[in-house]
């Protein structure tokens, strides 16, 4: 099954690359070959907001591959997102060198606040581009591979796991909290000044990240249609359905999942390390379990099991939230919480879901007007 | 004295009150009168000439003070001895002076009225020597040991420790056979054997220390201490090597101790810690052991059960030491109510998925978060601790257990025992632990499952709510409680194992005391990861828990 | 462990498929000596001994707690028995592997209750139970061969499901996804074939059809059905072998069988 063919045979991967291609190609031209003064132009904001979305978006890809498909409900997705973020944060922190308060040209300005003389062993070798972006692949994927073959292995399942992986991100949160541990506690890392010599700053620079954003989305959108193109894809929905059936079959169904959950991750770490030069900050609350549990609404809002549901889901969800928390912050844990128990109620499906529903409906009755 | 007759009750008439306040007047006038200088005669006639009295004459004028029945005789002793009794030059009245300022303050010695205050031109000390100091102390000493507060005299006999001479330790000898106090007791025995230790008789010192040995008080330690030190030339202070070793020895047993109560104390935390666990986890246990219902809520009808705490203490500000039992009730019923309409509303549609359930009902947690921020307040509130349950249970010097913590951990203890018995005794139960095992079955012998469900989600709920109640006693109330312990409480489970009380109790316990063992060597934060860490590695050996459920029901 | 290593090492016949090297020369193919199993303090199986010959079909009935599914499971790897030993052929111990390995090493299950992927397709079912390299990358670049879509439609042919193919096995009838589980268990060629009441909710023409298919693969395949319809089980058996309390009875032919007098008690109560 090669690629063109791939993307030929999945005719929504087809609408949602298009429209993927539009919006990214019309959103940075708006903002760089629109002048300000005009009513067209997008403001370098909106692009960021934008970015930052896709790379929820990216996230939420990863979710709704292991959820949607291979049935894992992990709830601590946040964790492998903020891993990914904190590698790229630590190269940007680097980068800033003798431009901090400080002037420090080895030292970030928290560990010349906290007194500290030399750069902690972890920290090296994030001066090197290429070393941060290794480490953002390989930091989430190796955590999602011990955890993954500790908890597959031992046929911890269902909500257990869910459980589980929470109490992986909310220990990772309050390990992150520590001063000590060198990741600059409380107020994380930022103030980054530029990523591969181009200023953050710079409209340039931004429209460019979230172009890399968008691609990346792309990207990952066709490496898991690959993935649950393929018969693996089968065997995960498989496990998905009917985990002991399928080992009876001769699947090492731990395999799969740890494969399917270490790619997951490996996915949450790279939108993560997109986000953090977009949004300039990277701290512990990213680790909170209540973020792990709010991209999973994400895909569910979107419907899972779809990925360019999941893809919607993010998007929209978080749109939503932009909007309440600038008009009515009170009430967005009102409409947060009200949408979690309503989708599980009244769309266990989705949006997708829902619309594929009506368009059955549509089609029915477009049929019965036919023949009458 | 007037006071009593401004605030006269207010149903008393006329003619009683001008009845009372003649005959309150009547007994002023009385002791104005006669009693007061009839008393205060015996004691001036032996204070007042204290000054012209010359120094060979002082011990005799003391000792005849010293037996004047009068309860302020050690006061003005105290402050002869101190140098604080003085005489005012042009009246020749006895005062207590007190450096203030420039001058002095002076009171009555006598009567102890406050008189102002005076230059030290104005005043003469009635000086002592150190020989009559030892005089004074053993006078004052003997008086005290006598007093009938046990507590008084526990004092004494630790201002007699502090420095000791012939004669008062000669009185807490004879002190000893007589008193009946054990506290007392100890400390004498105390006090003896460190004036022993202090002495020159060889054996009386090593006698003295075997007599010191376990004992936990502090100057015990510190004098056994010194015995070890050495001076800067490297010389040790204490010559004798013998006494040396023996103290050295003595010194370790009381550091043992020590460890001993304080892995006492370590443990009583821990236990404590652990009850609270138990008491946020059973209630999850009940709802996820026997209905497979995750409930993400329950952390937050913990805290509508600390909030209901809090309005009832709102509502009956003037008797908090009854509120906890009027809240506990109160807590059980709202939160049981809001659990039923949860599960009729919620969960029952989602029996069979429990992911989505997990889900929904996190959604609920951050509606009831928010809804208790807008009702109340972002801000914590605190909840009044009842006086019954403020101070602590002293066990000895090293080691006090305060008392709200050991009623939680009694709290918690009931509340288990009462859920065992609802499950094992009641119809309820029954019904419970049918659909539990076999819900078709059940359904079929014509137990209303859908009953027996809302039931067992409000016990559960109402448990939580009590918890709540509990909580309420240690820790700030405020719309973020319920989340700083329902990822515990999910550890207590999965740890205990599903579909066991026993075991979410012994998990709970165990779990608490682990983390408060850890604590000091690893800081709370890291405990607690170490905690997490150690049940992902826990359920590798036993993934269903400490108890698990058995047989071929589970294989499926 | 060294036995696992081997059974991925070694290569098997037409496939090219790792399978373990099964050794029949003595003539059993599945030994089951001393089977013990209990479940708090119940004993469900209680030192079964048990021997398949290469080839052979072989019913087992007994009452209901006999131990028939508990001995299935202990074969397929779901339950670790407390003491025995279970071989496949000479040199496989079944003990060592867990249940994809069991099955890979060629033991096929069909359970009681009809289990197959609801949310798949009946033809992906099959695909899914075909015999083939079944680790993680190989299964990610997988491509269906045509000899392999040959064999699937070949299957199709003989469960009768040719023209479901494309249908989601949830809305098959329930005799349907009997059928398709006995597909199942032929795509994965397995040399022992474990069949757990294949006749249940099936007609009557459909179970002549089911004890066809069994005989047919008796032979070439060694079988092993556990059933309670007697007239079924009759109009397979060659050899019957009767578990009572999680223990062996009796062994024999069926009219043997039947008239082994504590069979009778057993089954009649007397």
């Amino acid at each position: 099954m090669d690629l063109a063919n791939l993307v030929a045979q999945d005719r929504a991967g087809k609408v949602f690359l298009t429209v993927l291609t539009i919006a990214a190609v019309s959103i940075s031209s708006l903002n760089l070959l629109v002048p300000e003064s005009s009513a067209l132009h997008l403001s370098t904001f909106t692009v960021t907001v934008a970015g930052k979305y896709l790379s929820y978006a990216l996230l939420a890809l990863a979710v709704d591959l292991v959820w949607g498909y291979c049935g894992i409900l992990s709830l601590g997705h946040g964790a492998f997102f903020a891993l990914g973020g904190y590698a790229m944060g630590m190269h940007m922190m680097r980068q800033i060198g003798e431009r901090g308060v400080y002037g420090n040209a080895l030292l970030p300005d928290f560990m010349v606040f906290l007194n500290w003389k030399e750069l902690p062993w972890y920290w090296l070798g994030f001066d090197h581009f290429c070393f941060a972006l290794l480490m953002v692949v390989l930091v989430p994927g190796a955590l999602a591979c011990l955890f993954g073959w500790l908890a597959f292995r031992s046929r911890v399942t269902g909500v257990y796991l869910s459980i589980i992986t929470q109490a992986l991100t909310y220990a990772l949160m309050l390990a992150f909290f520590r001063n000590e541990m060198g990741f600059g506690g409380n107020n994380g890392l930022t103030d980054f000044k530029d990523i591969l010599g181009c200023n953050l700053q710079k409209d340039g620079t931004r429209v460019a990240i979230f172009l890399l954003t968008a691609l990346s989305l792309g990207v990952g959108y066709v490496a898991s249609r690959f993935v649950v193109a393929s018969k693996m894809g089968r065997v995960v929905t498989a496990i998905r359905d009917a985990e002991s059936r399928t080992r009876f079959i001769g699947y090492q169904v731990e395999h799969f999942k740890l494969w399917i959950f270490v790619f997951s991750a490996v996915m949450a770490g790279i939108a993560g390390a997109l986000y953090v030069p977009q949004v300039g900050i990277i701290n512990p609350s990213e680790f909170s379990p209540l973020n792990s549990l709010e991209l999973v609404i994400w895909v569910a809002v979107g419907g899972r099991g779809t990925l360019y549901g999941a893809v919607l889901g993010a998007v929209l969800v978080n749109y939503a939230k932009t909007v309440f928390t600038g008009v009515l912050p009170e009430v967005w844990l009102f409409a947060l919480g009200g949408l979690f128990v309503s989708v599980t109620l009244f769309m266990p499906d989705g949006l997708v879901g829902l619309a594929q529903k009506w368009f059955r409906v549509w089609g029915l009755n477009l049929k019965q007007r036919s023949n009458a | 004295m007037m006071k009593l007759i401004d605030t006269p009750p207010k149903t008393v008439c006329w003619e009683t009150l001008l009845f009372l306040l003649a005959s309150c007047l009547c007994a002023i006038a009385l002791m104005l009168a006669g009693l007061a200088p009839a008393r205060a005669d015996a004691l001036a006639d032996a204070v007042n000439p204290l000054p012209s009295i010359p120094m060979l004459g002082m011990e005799q004028a003391i000792t005849r003070l010293a037996n004047v029945q009068d309860p302020r005789v050690p006061g003005v002793l105290k402050a002869l001895r101190d140098g604080r009794l003085f005489t005012i030059k042009t009246s020749g009245r006895m005062v207590f002076a007190d450096p203030k300022d420039d001058g002095f303050k002076l009171a009555d010695a006598l009567s102890g009225e406050a008189l102002g205050e005076a230059e030290r031109f104005d005043i003469k000390k009635v000086a002592v020597n150190n020989a009559l100091r030892n005089v004074l102390n053993a006078a004052i000493a003997r008086l005290e040991l006598d007093a009938p507060d046990a507590r008084q005299r526990l004092k004494a006999v630790e201002s007699v420790s502090q420095n000791p001479n012939p004669e008062t330790l000669s009185l807490l000898a004879k002190q000893l056979p007589l008193e009946k106090d054990g506290a007392v007791r100890e400390a004498i025995q105390v006090a003896l054997a460190l004036a022993d230790l202090a002495g020159p008789d060889k054996a009386l010192r090593s006698k003295a220390i075997h007599a010191l040995e376990g004992n936990l008080n502090q100057d015990v330690r510190n004098r056994l201490a010194a015995l070890q030190e050495k001076t800067d030339a490297g010389d040790y202070i204490e010559a004798d090597s013998g006494i040396r070793n023996l103290a050295a020895v003595a010194l370790k047993k009381i550091e043992f101790k020590l460890e001993l109560n304080h892995l006492g104390e370590t443990l009583f935390f821990g236990l404590s810690l652990g009850a609270v666990l138990v008491l946020a986890a059973i209630g999850l246990a009940i709802t996820f052991g026997v209905m497979g219902v995750i409930n993400m809520a329950h952390g937050e009808l913990m805290m509508l059960g600390a909030y209901t705490t809090y309005v009832v203490q709102m509502l009956m500000p003037n008797s908090i030491d009854l509120s906890l039992f009027v809240a506990i009730p109160a807590a059980f019923m709202i939160t049981a109510l809001v659990g039923i309409g949860i599960e009729r509303g919620i969960i029952r549609f989602l029996y069979g998925r429990p992911l989505e359930t997990l889900l929904a009902t996190f959604g609920l947690s951050l509606v009831l978060q928010q809804l208790v921020r807008s009702v109340f307040s972002p801000l914590n509130r605190s909840v009044s601790t009842p006086s019954w349950m403020s101070g602590s249970l002293e066990i000895n010097s090293a080691l006090s257990l305060t008392l709200n913590r050991f009623y939680i951990i009694l709290f918690s203890l009931l509340v288990f025992l009462a859920l065992l018995a609802i499950l094992k005794k009641t119809r309820l139960g029954l019904e419970v632990r049918a659909v539990a095992q076999n819900r078709a079955m059940a359904k079929a012998m014509g137990i209303r499952t859908d009953w027996v469900d809302a039931m067992t989600f409000g016990l559960g709920s109402g448990i939580a709510g009590v918890a709540g109640v509990a909580l309420s006693q240690l820790t700030n109330v405020g719309p973020n409680l319920g989340q700083a312990y329902i990822v515990d409480s999910f550890m207590v489970v999965v740890f205990g194992g599903v579909g066991n009380l026993w075991g979410t109790l012994v998990g709970g316990l165990t779990l608490g005391v682990a983390d408060k063992i850890l604590e000091p060597y690893a800081g709370t934060v890291l405990a607690k990861i170490l905690m997490l860490v150690f049940i992902i590695l826990f359920i590798q050996k036993r993934p269903r828990g400490l108890f698990p459920q058995k047989g071929r029901a589970t294989e499926a | 462990m060294n036995r696992v290593v081997r059974i991925h090492d070694t290569i098997d016949d037409s496939d090219g498929v790792a399978s373990p090297e099964l050794d029949t020369v003595h003539g059993p193919i599945l030994y089951l000596e001393d089977v013990t199993v209990s479940f708090d303090g119940f004993r469900a199986l209680n030192l079964l001994s048990l021997y398949i010959d290469d080839g052979e079909l072989r019913c087992i009935i007994g009452p209901n707690g006999a131990g028939k599914t508990t001995m299935m499971d202990v074969i397929t790897g779901k339950t670790r028995p407390d003491q025995g030993t279970v071989f496949f052929g000479q040199t496989i111990d079944l003990l060592q592997l867990d249940e994809p390995a069991i099955a890979q090493a060629g033991i096929g299950r069909k359970f009681q209750k009809p289990s197959v992927f609801e949310q798949l397709n009946v033809f992906e079912n099959l695909e899914l139970a075909m015999h083939t390299d079944k680790r993680v990358w190989p299964t990610l670049f997988a491509r269906l061969q045509p000899a392999q879509r040959e064999s699937i439609a070949e299957v199709l042919e003989t469960v009768g499901l040719t023209a479901q193919r494309r249908d989601r096995a949830g809305s098959l009838s329930h005799g349907q996804k009997q059928w398709l589980e006995i597909g199942m268990l032929l795509m994965q060629k397995p040399k022992l074939l474990l069949v757990d009441e294949p006749v249940a909710g099936m007609t009557h023409q459909e179970t002549e059809r089911t004890a066809e298919l069994l005989l047919s693969l008796a032979g070439k395949h060694s079988v092993v059905v556990v059933e309670h319809d007697m007239e079924f089980v009759r109009s397979i058996a060659r050899k019957v072998t009767v578990l009572h309390e999680g223990s062996v009875l009796t062994e024999g032919t069926m009219d043997e069988v039947q008239n082994h007098p504590r069979v009778i008690e057993v089954y009649l109560g007397a």
